[in-house]
């Protein structure tokens, strides 16, 4: 976590929601979790790092508080984060 | 009108909803659950849907559908949950002045669906396996993941199949 930026060392509480396959790998629905990731992509880094995730950031795309969002915005107290598996529907 | 249900899908319900009195023609889509996909025989489906977000993105979907071809209604019903071979996993349904359109809001529906909104099919195998589709293949080669492997099963292959 050190290592990851000099700009702030403040964590945010982040409320993440897991569907599919990363629910699977996460073994959970939902979560709440402190974390000093400033952008999603720094979030999903730090989760891939400690449960495994297998897919990458370019086979995701973000969902932040309900809508599609970019990688590299910075993350808010409180944001609701859903990383979203490649779709299958149909 | 997009919805997610996790109750079976009544067709002859649904259609009646597309009735106009301009409409001339009306063209309907059922994706039905089959019992084989790339070479491997399926058991049956498990839908799961990020539910706020696949009824926002359908909803946009539909609707852009009715502006660009024109149409009296249209309207996409998208099972999740544990379904049989032979279900309907997802109904499209488009009434318009002409058949042209009607045809092709259809298609557009059905391709942007598939393409854009928030749903995850998981495959069960006859032979006991299971995967999410479009989920493992392009995975990292090497990283076979535990929870997928039934007690018993060799965990050493990994997922990757060779294109065709």
């Amino acid at each position: 976590m050190r290592k990851s930026s000099n700009v702030s060392t403040e964590t945010r509480n982040i409320h993440l929601g897991y569907y599919a396959v990363l629910r699977e790998q996460r073994g959970l629905s939902e979560e709440r979790l402190a974390t000093a990731a400033a952008t999603p992509r720094a979030l999903y880094e730090e989760l891939r790092a400690r449960h495994g995730f297998r897919l990458g950031v370019p086979q995701l795309r973000v969902v932040v508080n309900d809508e599609f969002g970019s990688w590299d915005t910075p993350l808010q107290e409180g944001d609701h984060v859903v990383f979203i598996p490649p779709v299958a529907g149909g | 009108m997009f919805r997610i249900s996790g109750s079976p899908i009544n067709p002859e319900a649904l259609k009646t909803q597309l009735a106009a009195a301009g409409a001339g023609a009306c063209v309907t889509f059922e994706g039905w659950v089959r019992d084989h996909n790339e070479g491997k025989r399926v058991r049956r489906l498990e839908y799961e849907a990020f539910v706020s977000m696949a009824e926002k993105e359908g909803a946009c979907i539909v609707a852009g559908a009715r502006e660009k071809f024109g149409l009296d209604h249209a309207l996409c019903i998208h099972r999740v949950g544990t379904l049989e071979i032979g279900q309907i996993a997802v109904w499209v349904g488009a009434s318009a002045p002409h058949r042209d359109e009607a045809f092709a809001a259809c298609r557009y529906i059905i391709d942007e669906v598939k393409h854009r909104v928030p749903i995850w099919k998981k495959e069960h195998y006859i032979d006991g396996d299971s995967g999410w589709v479009h989920c493992e293949h392009c995975a990292q080669p090497g990283r076979h993941h535990a929870a997928e492997t039934t007690p018993g099963e060799s965990t050493a292959a990994p997922r990757i199949k060779a294109a065709p």
